[in-house]
Protein backbone atom coordinates (compact mmCIF):
# COMPACT_ATOMS: atom_id res chain seq x y z
CA UNK A 1 0.00 0.00 0.00
CA UNK A 2 1.17 3.52 -0.76
CA UNK A 3 2.31 5.50 2.25
CA UNK A 4 0.26 8.51 3.39
CA UNK A 5 3.30 9.99 5.08
CA UNK A 6 4.03 13.58 4.02
CA UNK A 7 5.48 16.76 5.54
CA UNK A 8 3.16 19.14 7.41
CA UNK A 9 3.32 21.87 4.76
CA UNK A 10 2.14 19.41 2.09
CA UNK A 11 -0.69 18.05 4.29
CA UNK A 12 -1.97 21.57 5.02
CA UNK A 13 -1.66 22.81 1.45
CA UNK A 14 -3.47 19.73 0.09
CA UNK A 15 -6.25 19.38 2.64
CA UNK A 16 -6.95 22.80 4.21
CA UNK A 17 -8.66 25.35 1.95
CA UNK A 18 -9.86 28.92 2.46
CA UNK A 19 -13.40 28.89 3.84
CA UNK A 20 -13.13 25.37 5.31
CA UNK A 21 -14.66 24.27 8.58
CA UNK A 22 -11.78 22.82 10.57
CA UNK A 23 -11.30 21.08 13.90
CA UNK A 24 -7.95 20.65 15.62
CA UNK A 25 -9.06 18.85 18.77
CA UNK A 26 -7.37 17.58 21.93
CA UNK A 27 -8.66 18.50 25.37
CA UNK A 28 -5.62 20.21 26.94
CA UNK A 29 -3.73 17.11 25.78
CA UNK A 30 -2.40 16.51 22.22
CA UNK A 31 -3.29 19.95 20.79
CA UNK A 32 -1.45 20.12 17.48
CA UNK A 33 0.05 23.63 17.48
CA UNK A 34 2.37 22.62 14.62
CA UNK A 35 -0.65 22.28 12.28
CA UNK A 36 -2.02 25.68 13.33
CA UNK A 37 1.35 27.37 12.78
CA UNK A 38 1.52 25.91 9.27
CA UNK A 39 -2.03 27.14 8.54
CA UNK A 40 -0.96 30.62 9.69
CA UNK A 41 2.20 30.46 7.52
CA UNK A 42 0.14 29.44 4.49
CA UNK A 43 -2.23 32.35 5.26
CA UNK A 44 -5.48 30.42 5.07
CA UNK A 45 -8.51 32.71 5.43
CA UNK A 46 -12.22 32.62 6.35
CA UNK A 47 -11.94 29.38 8.32
CA UNK A 48 -14.70 28.25 10.65
CA UNK A 49 -12.87 26.93 13.69
CA UNK A 50 -14.45 24.24 15.90
CA UNK A 51 -13.13 23.17 19.29
CA UNK A 52 -14.53 22.77 22.79
CA UNK A 53 -11.78 24.98 24.19
CA UNK A 54 -10.30 27.40 21.63
CA UNK A 55 -7.19 27.59 23.87
CA UNK A 56 -4.01 29.35 22.76
CA UNK A 57 -4.06 27.48 19.46
CA UNK A 58 -7.19 29.23 18.16
CA UNK A 59 -6.22 32.50 19.85
CA UNK A 60 -3.20 32.40 17.52
CA UNK A 61 -5.26 31.49 14.42
CA UNK A 62 -7.83 34.20 15.22
CA UNK A 63 -5.19 36.87 15.93
CA UNK A 64 -3.43 35.93 12.68
CA UNK A 65 -6.64 36.67 10.77
CA UNK A 66 -7.34 33.09 9.61
CA UNK A 67 -10.84 32.73 11.06
CA UNK A 68 -14.27 34.17 10.37
CA UNK A 69 -16.26 32.03 12.83
CA UNK A 70 -15.72 30.09 16.03
CA UNK A 71 -17.88 27.18 17.28
CA UNK A 72 -16.93 26.46 20.90
CA UNK A 73 -17.92 25.88 24.52
CA UNK A 74 -15.20 27.41 26.74
CA UNK A 75 -12.93 30.22 25.60
CA UNK A 76 -10.23 30.97 28.14
CA UNK A 77 -6.54 30.46 28.85
CA UNK A 78 -6.84 27.63 31.39
CA UNK A 79 -5.71 28.81 34.80
CA UNK A 80 -4.27 32.03 33.39
CA UNK A 81 -7.06 34.36 32.27
CA UNK A 82 -8.74 35.39 29.01
CA UNK A 83 -7.78 34.82 25.38
CA UNK A 84 -6.94 38.37 24.35
CA UNK A 85 -6.74 37.90 20.56
CA UNK A 86 -10.18 36.30 20.60
CA UNK A 87 -11.51 39.17 22.73
CA UNK A 88 -10.00 41.77 20.35
CA UNK A 89 -11.77 40.06 17.46
CA UNK A 90 -15.11 39.89 19.30
CA UNK A 91 -15.02 43.29 21.02
CA UNK A 92 -13.15 45.42 18.41
CA UNK A 93 -13.27 43.34 15.18
CA UNK A 94 -9.44 43.31 15.07
CA UNK A 95 -7.79 42.06 12.90
CA UNK A 96 -11.29 41.16 11.66
CA UNK A 97 -14.71 40.38 13.10
CA UNK A 98 -15.44 36.93 14.47
CA UNK A 99 -18.82 35.23 14.55
CA UNK A 100 -19.44 33.10 17.65
CA UNK A 101 -21.60 29.99 17.95
CA UNK A 102 -21.63 28.85 21.52
CA UNK A 103 -22.54 25.66 23.38
CA UNK A 104 -21.63 23.94 26.61
CA UNK A 105 -19.06 21.11 26.53
CA UNK A 106 -21.76 18.45 26.43
CA UNK A 107 -23.45 20.25 23.54
CA UNK A 108 -20.20 20.23 21.52
CA UNK A 109 -19.54 16.57 22.39
CA UNK A 110 -23.08 15.76 21.24
CA UNK A 111 -22.63 17.69 17.97
CA UNK A 112 -19.46 15.73 17.09
CA UNK A 113 -21.15 12.47 18.12
CA UNK A 114 -24.14 13.12 15.83
CA UNK A 115 -21.71 14.12 13.09
CA UNK A 116 -19.71 10.89 13.49
CA UNK A 117 -22.83 8.69 13.57
CA UNK A 118 -24.44 10.59 10.65
CA UNK A 119 -27.53 11.35 12.72
CA UNK A 120 -29.67 14.48 12.14
CA UNK A 121 -29.45 15.49 15.82
CA UNK A 122 -28.31 14.28 19.21
CA UNK A 123 -30.61 14.41 22.25
CA UNK A 124 -29.44 15.41 25.69
CA UNK A 125 -31.00 16.22 29.04
CA UNK A 126 -29.65 19.72 29.27
CA UNK A 127 -30.12 23.49 28.84
CA UNK A 128 -33.46 23.90 30.69
CA UNK A 129 -33.26 27.10 32.72
CA UNK A 130 -30.14 28.29 30.90
CA UNK A 131 -30.01 31.33 28.60
CA UNK A 132 -27.83 29.47 26.06
CA UNK A 133 -30.72 28.24 23.84
CA UNK A 134 -31.98 31.84 23.69
CA UNK A 135 -28.80 33.04 21.95
CA UNK A 136 -28.09 29.93 19.86
CA UNK A 137 -30.94 28.82 17.56
CA UNK A 138 -29.10 25.53 16.97
CA UNK A 139 -30.01 24.41 20.50
CA UNK A 140 -33.58 23.16 20.11
CA UNK A 141 -35.88 20.70 21.82
CA UNK A 142 -37.31 17.39 20.70
CA UNK A 143 -40.08 15.25 22.18
CA UNK A 144 -39.14 11.64 22.89
CA UNK A 145 -41.46 9.33 20.90
CA UNK A 146 -41.44 6.77 23.75
CA UNK A 147 -41.67 8.73 27.00
CA UNK A 148 -42.99 12.00 25.52
CA UNK A 149 -40.51 13.99 27.61
CA UNK A 150 -38.93 17.07 26.12
CA UNK A 151 -35.17 16.87 25.56
CA UNK A 152 -32.60 19.29 24.20
CA UNK A 153 -31.28 18.55 20.72
CA UNK A 154 -28.25 19.78 18.80
CA UNK A 155 -27.42 19.25 15.11
CA UNK A 156 -24.45 17.26 13.78
CA UNK A 157 -21.11 18.98 13.26
CA UNK A 158 -19.23 17.66 10.21
CA UNK A 159 -16.03 19.62 9.66
CA UNK A 160 -14.26 19.54 6.29
CA UNK A 161 -11.04 18.58 7.99
CA UNK A 162 -9.90 17.24 11.38
CA UNK A 163 -6.32 17.31 12.62
CA UNK A 164 -5.76 14.56 15.18
CA UNK A 165 -2.52 14.30 17.10
CA UNK A 166 -1.46 10.85 18.33
CA UNK A 167 1.48 9.48 20.29
CA UNK A 168 2.07 6.94 17.56
CA UNK A 169 0.72 5.96 14.15
CA UNK A 170 1.72 3.83 11.19
CA UNK A 171 2.23 5.20 7.67
CA UNK A 172 -1.39 4.38 6.77
CA UNK A 173 -2.77 6.47 9.65
CA UNK A 174 -3.77 3.88 12.26
CA UNK A 175 -3.36 6.18 15.25
CA UNK A 176 -2.88 5.12 18.86
CA UNK A 177 -3.61 7.49 21.70
CA UNK A 178 -3.45 7.14 25.47
CA UNK A 179 -4.02 9.57 28.30
CA UNK A 180 -6.85 12.09 27.92
CA UNK A 181 -8.93 11.24 24.85
CA UNK A 182 -11.14 14.35 24.74
CA UNK A 183 -13.40 14.19 21.67
CA UNK A 184 -10.65 13.16 19.24
CA UNK A 185 -12.43 10.03 18.08
CA UNK A 186 -15.80 11.75 17.56
CA UNK A 187 -14.15 14.71 15.76
CA UNK A 188 -12.18 12.37 13.47
CA UNK A 189 -15.19 10.26 12.48
CA UNK A 190 -17.32 13.40 11.99
CA UNK A 191 -14.85 15.05 9.59
CA UNK A 192 -14.76 14.58 5.82
CA UNK A 193 -10.95 14.39 5.82
CA UNK A 194 -8.51 13.54 8.61
CA UNK A 195 -4.85 14.45 9.00
CA UNK A 196 -3.07 12.36 11.64
CA UNK A 197 0.04 13.92 13.18
CA UNK A 198 2.18 11.63 15.32
CA UNK A 199 5.07 11.91 17.75
CA UNK A 200 6.35 8.59 16.44
CA UNK A 201 5.82 6.57 13.26
CA UNK A 202 5.76 2.84 13.93
CA UNK A 203 5.35 -0.27 11.83
CA UNK A 204 1.94 -1.86 11.36
CA UNK A 205 3.18 -4.73 13.54
CA UNK A 206 3.39 -2.41 16.56
CA UNK A 207 -0.18 -1.22 15.95
CA UNK A 208 -1.43 -4.80 15.60
CA UNK A 209 0.28 -5.79 18.86
CA UNK A 210 -2.11 -3.49 20.79
CA UNK A 211 -5.28 -2.94 18.72
CA UNK A 212 -7.42 -1.64 21.63
CA UNK A 213 -5.30 1.48 21.68
CA UNK A 214 -6.10 2.46 18.08
CA UNK A 215 -8.49 5.42 18.39
CA UNK A 216 -8.49 6.46 14.73
CA UNK A 217 -8.28 3.81 11.98
CA UNK A 218 -6.40 4.31 8.70
CA UNK A 219 -9.60 3.96 6.68
CA UNK A 220 -10.70 7.52 7.56
CA UNK A 221 -7.23 9.09 7.31
CA UNK A 222 -5.95 11.02 4.27
CA UNK A 223 -2.51 12.15 5.45
CA UNK A 224 0.03 11.18 8.10
CA UNK A 225 2.63 13.65 9.37
CA UNK A 226 5.58 12.72 11.58
CA UNK A 227 6.15 15.69 13.87
CA UNK A 228 7.83 15.27 17.30
CA UNK A 229 6.93 17.98 19.85
CA UNK A 230 4.10 19.15 17.54
CA UNK A 231 1.89 19.92 20.54
CA UNK A 232 4.13 22.29 22.48
CA UNK A 233 3.03 24.22 24.61
CA UNK A 234 0.33 21.54 25.02
CA UNK A 235 1.58 18.07 25.92
CA UNK A 236 1.73 14.43 24.90
CA UNK A 237 1.41 11.90 27.72
CA UNK A 238 4.55 9.80 27.96
CA UNK A 239 6.48 12.18 25.67
CA UNK A 240 6.53 15.69 27.19
CA UNK A 241 4.77 17.74 29.84
CA UNK A 242 2.54 20.75 29.38
CA UNK A 243 4.54 24.01 29.29
CA UNK A 244 2.53 25.77 32.00
CA UNK A 245 4.98 28.71 32.02
CA UNK A 246 4.23 29.31 28.35
CA UNK A 247 0.47 29.38 29.05
CA UNK A 248 1.02 31.89 31.88
CA UNK A 249 3.31 34.04 29.71
CA UNK A 250 0.75 34.04 26.88
CA UNK A 251 -1.34 36.38 29.04
CA UNK A 252 1.31 39.09 28.49
CA UNK A 253 2.21 38.10 24.94
CA UNK A 254 -1.38 38.23 23.71
CA UNK A 255 -2.47 41.28 25.72
CA UNK A 256 -1.46 43.80 23.02
CA UNK A 257 -1.66 43.47 19.28
CA UNK A 258 1.99 44.48 18.89
CA UNK A 259 3.42 41.84 21.25
CA UNK A 260 1.06 39.25 19.73
CA UNK A 261 2.31 40.08 16.22
CA UNK A 262 5.92 40.06 17.40
CA UNK A 263 5.35 36.54 18.70
CA UNK A 264 3.89 35.37 15.39
CA UNK A 265 6.82 36.91 13.52
CA UNK A 266 9.46 35.29 15.66
CA UNK A 267 7.88 31.89 16.27
CA UNK A 268 5.65 31.28 13.22
CA UNK A 269 6.40 33.39 10.13
CA UNK A 270 10.18 33.32 10.50
CA UNK A 271 10.26 29.62 11.33
CA UNK A 272 10.33 27.15 8.45
CA UNK A 273 8.76 24.17 10.18
CA UNK A 274 8.30 22.44 13.53
CA UNK A 275 11.79 20.98 13.55
CA UNK A 276 13.24 24.49 13.42
CA UNK A 277 10.81 25.62 16.16
CA UNK A 278 11.97 22.77 18.40
CA UNK A 279 15.63 23.53 17.68
CA UNK A 280 15.16 27.22 18.50
CA UNK A 281 13.24 26.41 21.69
CA UNK A 282 16.20 24.34 22.87
CA UNK A 283 16.24 23.81 26.61
CA UNK A 284 12.75 25.26 27.06
CA UNK A 285 11.34 22.20 25.30
CA UNK A 286 13.97 19.66 26.34
CA UNK A 287 13.21 20.24 30.04
CA UNK A 288 9.62 19.05 29.47
CA UNK A 289 10.52 15.52 28.44
CA UNK A 290 8.34 13.00 30.35
CA UNK A 291 9.64 10.66 32.99
CA UNK A 292 8.89 7.01 32.43
CA UNK A 293 5.93 5.21 33.96
CA UNK A 294 5.25 2.03 31.97
CA UNK A 295 2.02 0.04 32.34
CA UNK A 296 1.81 -3.69 32.80
CA UNK A 297 1.57 -5.72 29.58
CA UNK A 298 -1.71 -7.42 28.60
CA UNK A 299 -2.16 -10.79 26.95
CA UNK A 300 -3.91 -10.65 23.56
CA UNK A 301 -3.51 -14.38 22.99
CA UNK A 302 -6.34 -16.89 22.77
CA UNK B 1 -3.16 31.34 62.79
CA UNK B 2 -3.36 33.85 59.94
CA UNK B 3 -5.09 32.74 56.78
CA UNK B 4 -6.17 34.25 53.46
CA UNK B 5 -9.78 34.51 52.23
CA UNK B 6 -9.06 31.84 49.59
CA UNK B 7 -7.72 29.46 52.24
CA UNK B 8 -10.90 29.99 54.26
CA UNK B 9 -13.11 29.31 51.21
CA UNK B 10 -11.13 26.19 50.28
CA UNK B 11 -11.34 24.75 53.79
CA UNK B 12 -15.08 25.49 53.99
CA UNK B 13 -15.69 23.84 50.64
CA UNK B 14 -13.63 20.79 51.63
CA UNK B 15 -15.77 20.31 54.75
CA UNK B 16 -18.92 20.02 52.63
CA UNK B 17 -17.60 16.87 50.97
CA UNK B 18 -18.42 13.51 52.55
CA UNK B 19 -16.20 10.46 52.36
CA UNK B 20 -17.08 8.17 49.45
CA UNK B 21 -18.85 10.80 47.40
CA UNK B 22 -18.25 11.22 43.68
CA UNK B 23 -17.24 14.79 42.87
CA UNK B 24 -17.09 16.51 39.50
CA UNK B 25 -14.09 18.76 40.03
CA UNK B 26 -13.56 22.21 38.54
CA UNK B 27 -10.38 24.15 38.02
CA UNK B 28 -8.71 26.35 40.67
CA UNK B 29 -10.13 26.56 44.20
CA UNK B 30 -12.64 23.67 43.80
CA UNK B 31 -9.79 21.43 42.78
CA UNK B 32 -7.88 22.42 45.92
CA UNK B 33 -10.94 21.84 48.12
CA UNK B 34 -11.38 18.29 46.78
CA UNK B 35 -7.74 17.43 47.17
CA UNK B 36 -7.76 18.89 50.71
CA UNK B 37 -10.81 16.80 51.67
CA UNK B 38 -9.13 13.71 50.21
CA UNK B 39 -6.09 14.24 52.44
CA UNK B 40 -8.21 14.75 55.58
CA UNK B 41 -11.71 13.40 56.30
CA UNK B 42 -12.60 11.98 52.87
CA UNK B 43 -9.81 9.66 51.68
CA UNK B 44 -12.31 7.71 49.53
CA UNK B 45 -13.62 10.74 47.66
CA UNK B 46 -13.75 9.91 43.95
CA UNK B 47 -12.52 12.82 41.85
CA UNK B 48 -13.97 12.97 38.34
CA UNK B 49 -12.58 15.58 35.95
CA UNK B 50 -14.44 16.67 32.82
CA UNK B 51 -11.26 15.95 30.87
CA UNK B 52 -11.94 12.23 31.39
CA UNK B 53 -9.92 11.25 34.46
CA UNK B 54 -11.88 9.20 37.03
CA UNK B 55 -10.49 8.49 40.49
CA UNK B 56 -7.60 10.87 39.85
CA UNK B 57 -4.84 11.23 42.45
CA UNK B 58 -2.79 14.15 41.15
CA UNK B 59 0.59 14.43 42.87
CA UNK B 60 0.86 18.09 41.88
CA UNK B 61 -1.70 20.89 41.69
CA UNK B 62 -3.20 20.66 38.21
CA UNK B 63 -3.02 24.12 36.68
CA UNK B 64 -5.45 23.05 34.00
CA UNK B 65 -8.39 20.66 34.08
CA UNK B 66 -6.51 18.41 31.65
CA UNK B 67 -3.17 18.17 33.42
CA UNK B 68 -1.18 14.97 32.70
CA UNK B 69 -0.84 14.40 36.46
CA UNK B 70 -4.59 13.62 36.52
CA UNK B 71 -4.02 10.65 34.23
CA UNK B 72 -0.97 9.09 35.94
CA UNK B 73 -2.27 6.65 38.63
CA UNK B 74 -5.97 7.40 38.08
CA UNK B 75 -8.56 4.59 38.12
CA UNK B 76 -9.90 5.20 34.62
CA UNK B 77 -9.44 7.57 31.72
CA UNK B 78 -12.37 7.83 29.35
CA UNK B 79 -13.63 10.01 26.54
CA UNK B 80 -15.57 13.19 27.21
CA UNK B 81 -18.64 11.51 25.73
CA UNK B 82 -18.39 8.88 28.48
CA UNK B 83 -17.88 11.51 31.17
CA UNK B 84 -20.86 13.64 30.21
CA UNK B 85 -23.24 10.87 29.09
CA UNK B 86 -22.56 7.97 31.44
CA UNK B 87 -21.12 9.65 34.52
CA UNK B 88 -22.89 13.03 34.66
CA UNK B 89 -26.18 12.45 32.76
CA UNK B 90 -26.13 8.85 34.00
CA UNK B 91 -26.57 10.15 37.54
CA UNK B 92 -23.28 9.08 39.11
CA UNK B 93 -22.14 12.53 40.26
CA UNK B 94 -23.00 13.46 43.87
CA UNK B 95 -21.39 16.90 43.93
CA UNK B 96 -20.63 19.40 41.19
CA UNK B 97 -18.29 22.28 41.95
CA UNK B 98 -18.80 25.56 40.14
CA UNK B 99 -17.55 29.11 40.13
CA UNK B 100 -19.25 32.17 38.73
CA UNK B 101 -18.27 35.67 37.70
CA UNK B 102 -21.82 36.59 38.74
CA UNK B 103 -24.09 34.81 41.26
CA UNK B 104 -27.68 35.88 41.88
CA UNK B 105 -30.49 35.64 44.43
CA UNK B 106 -31.63 32.23 43.11
CA UNK B 107 -28.14 30.79 42.76
CA UNK B 108 -27.95 31.20 38.99
CA UNK B 109 -24.39 31.54 37.68
CA UNK B 110 -23.02 33.63 34.84
CA UNK B 111 -19.69 32.84 33.20
CA UNK B 112 -20.67 34.02 29.72
CA UNK B 113 -20.93 37.83 29.38
CA UNK B 114 -21.20 40.99 31.43
CA UNK B 115 -23.80 43.18 29.73
CA UNK B 116 -25.78 42.31 26.62
CA UNK B 117 -24.91 38.97 24.99
CA UNK B 118 -24.45 40.42 21.50
CA UNK B 119 -22.69 43.61 22.66
CA UNK B 120 -20.95 42.56 25.86
CA UNK B 121 -18.94 44.93 28.01
CA UNK B 122 -16.85 41.91 29.04
CA UNK B 123 -16.74 38.60 27.19
CA UNK B 124 -16.19 35.75 29.71
CA UNK B 125 -15.09 32.16 28.84
CA UNK B 126 -18.59 30.65 28.60
CA UNK B 127 -20.08 27.45 30.00
CA UNK B 128 -17.54 24.70 29.57
CA UNK B 129 -19.22 21.86 31.42
CA UNK B 130 -20.86 24.18 33.98
CA UNK B 131 -24.36 24.29 32.46
CA UNK B 132 -24.84 20.53 32.49
CA UNK B 133 -23.16 20.14 35.90
CA UNK B 134 -25.62 22.70 37.35
CA UNK B 135 -28.54 20.76 35.87
CA UNK B 136 -27.42 17.17 36.43
CA UNK B 137 -25.19 16.89 39.54
CA UNK B 138 -27.08 15.74 42.65
CA UNK B 139 -26.01 18.90 44.48
CA UNK B 140 -23.86 21.87 43.56
CA UNK B 141 -21.30 23.80 45.59
CA UNK B 142 -20.21 27.25 44.49
CA UNK B 143 -17.09 29.21 45.44
CA UNK B 144 -17.15 32.91 44.52
CA UNK B 145 -15.61 36.08 45.97
CA UNK B 146 -18.47 38.44 46.87
CA UNK B 147 -19.10 42.04 45.84
CA UNK B 148 -22.15 44.09 44.90
CA UNK B 149 -21.10 43.85 41.24
CA UNK B 150 -20.63 40.10 41.24
CA UNK B 151 -23.80 39.40 43.31
CA UNK B 152 -26.57 41.23 41.43
CA UNK B 153 -30.24 40.44 42.03
CA UNK B 154 -30.36 38.90 38.56
CA UNK B 155 -27.30 37.72 36.57
CA UNK B 156 -26.81 39.29 33.12
CA UNK B 157 -26.88 35.81 31.56
CA UNK B 158 -27.82 32.44 33.06
CA UNK B 159 -25.01 30.14 31.96
CA UNK B 160 -25.71 27.58 34.68
CA UNK B 161 -29.15 27.54 36.28
CA UNK B 162 -29.61 27.49 40.04
CA UNK B 163 -33.24 27.76 41.17
CA UNK B 164 -33.84 30.03 38.12
CA UNK B 165 -36.64 32.22 39.57
CA UNK B 166 -38.14 30.38 42.50
CA UNK B 167 -38.37 27.18 44.57
CA UNK B 168 -40.57 25.17 42.15
CA UNK B 169 -38.85 25.97 38.87
CA UNK B 170 -36.24 23.20 38.87
CA UNK B 171 -38.84 20.47 39.32
CA UNK B 172 -41.19 22.14 36.80
CA UNK B 173 -38.35 22.14 34.23
CA UNK B 174 -37.55 18.51 35.18
CA UNK B 175 -33.94 19.14 36.14
CA UNK B 176 -32.52 15.91 37.58
CA UNK B 177 -30.18 17.59 40.12
CA UNK B 178 -31.27 19.39 43.27
CA UNK B 179 -29.39 22.59 42.49
CA UNK B 180 -27.03 24.71 44.57
CA UNK B 181 -26.59 23.48 48.16
CA UNK B 182 -24.14 26.13 49.30
CA UNK B 183 -22.46 29.31 48.05
CA UNK B 184 -19.15 29.97 49.79
CA UNK B 185 -17.79 33.51 49.54
CA UNK B 186 -15.05 35.47 51.28
CA UNK B 187 -17.71 36.91 53.66
CA UNK B 188 -19.88 33.95 54.56
CA UNK B 189 -21.69 30.76 53.59
CA UNK B 190 -25.17 30.75 52.08
CA UNK B 191 -27.72 28.00 51.79
CA UNK B 192 -31.05 28.07 49.97
CA UNK B 193 -34.44 28.50 51.65
CA UNK B 194 -37.45 28.51 49.30
CA UNK B 195 -34.94 28.63 46.47
CA UNK B 196 -33.42 31.87 47.72
CA UNK B 197 -29.86 32.50 48.89
CA UNK B 198 -29.83 32.81 52.67
CA UNK B 199 -26.86 33.75 54.86
CA UNK B 200 -26.34 30.86 57.28
CA UNK B 201 -22.77 31.40 58.46
CA UNK B 202 -20.68 34.53 58.79
CA UNK B 203 -16.89 34.28 58.53
CA UNK B 204 -14.84 35.54 61.50
CA UNK B 205 -14.19 39.26 61.08
CA UNK B 206 -17.00 39.95 58.61
CA UNK B 207 -20.30 41.59 59.55
CA UNK B 208 -23.90 41.48 58.33
CA UNK B 209 -23.51 45.12 57.22
CA UNK B 210 -20.55 44.07 55.04
CA UNK B 211 -22.65 41.25 53.57
CA UNK B 212 -25.55 43.66 52.84
CA UNK B 213 -23.13 46.11 51.21
CA UNK B 214 -21.77 43.35 48.96
CA UNK B 215 -25.15 41.96 47.87
CA UNK B 216 -27.33 43.48 45.13
CA UNK B 217 -30.67 42.72 46.85
CA UNK B 218 -32.00 42.57 50.43
CA UNK B 219 -30.30 39.35 51.52
CA UNK B 220 -32.12 36.83 53.70
CA UNK B 221 -30.41 35.98 56.96
CA UNK B 222 -31.03 32.68 58.76
CA UNK B 223 -32.63 32.83 62.21
CA UNK B 224 -29.77 30.89 63.72
CA UNK B 225 -26.78 32.56 62.14
CA UNK B 226 -23.52 30.74 62.82
CA UNK B 227 -19.90 31.82 62.81
CA UNK B 228 -17.70 29.94 60.35
CA UNK B 229 -15.05 27.73 61.92
CA UNK B 230 -11.74 29.14 60.60
CA UNK B 231 -9.29 26.83 58.80
CA UNK B 232 -7.26 24.66 61.17
CA UNK B 233 -3.46 24.80 61.21
CA UNK B 234 -3.25 21.40 59.49
CA UNK B 235 -5.60 22.52 56.70
CA UNK B 236 -3.50 25.63 56.11
CA UNK B 237 -0.30 23.59 56.11
CA UNK B 238 -1.62 21.15 53.50
CA UNK B 239 -2.89 23.98 51.30
CA UNK B 240 0.39 25.92 51.42
CA UNK B 241 2.92 23.11 51.41
CA UNK B 242 1.26 20.35 49.39
CA UNK B 243 -1.56 21.72 47.27
CA UNK B 244 -0.30 25.10 46.13
CA UNK B 245 3.40 25.45 46.91
CA UNK B 246 3.83 27.93 44.03
CA UNK B 247 0.97 30.07 45.45
CA UNK B 248 -0.92 30.22 42.17
CA UNK B 249 -4.31 30.39 43.83
CA UNK B 250 -3.75 31.27 47.47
Amino acid sequence: MQTKLMPMNEAISRFVNDGDTIVIEGFTHLICFAAAHEIIRQRRRDLTLCRLTPDLIYDQLIGAGCARKLIFSWAGNPGAGPLYALRRAVEQARPRSLELEEYSHYGMVARFTAGAAKLPFYPLRNYMGSDLPGVNPNIKTVVCPFTHEELAAVPPLNPDIAVIHAQRADEQGNAQIWGLLGVQKEAAFAARNVIVVAEEIVGEKVIRSDPNRTLVPALIVKAVVHEPFACHPSYAQGHYDRDNDFYLRWREVSRSESSFNAYLDEWVYKVKDRAEYVMRMGEQIARLRARQQMCGPVNYGY
Amino acid sequence: MEYTPNELMVSQAARQLRNGEVVFVGIGLPNMACNLARRLHAPDLVLVYESGAVGARPDRLPISIGDPALVTNSLSVCSMFDIFSYYLQGGLIDVGFLQGAQVDRFGNLNTTVIGDYFHPSVRLPGSGGACEIAILARRVLVIAPQSRRSFPERVDFITSPGFVDGPQTRSRLKMPGQGPAMIITDLGCYEFQQGEMTLTSLHPGSSIEQVRGATGWPIRVAKELETTEPPAAEEIRIIREELDPAHLYI
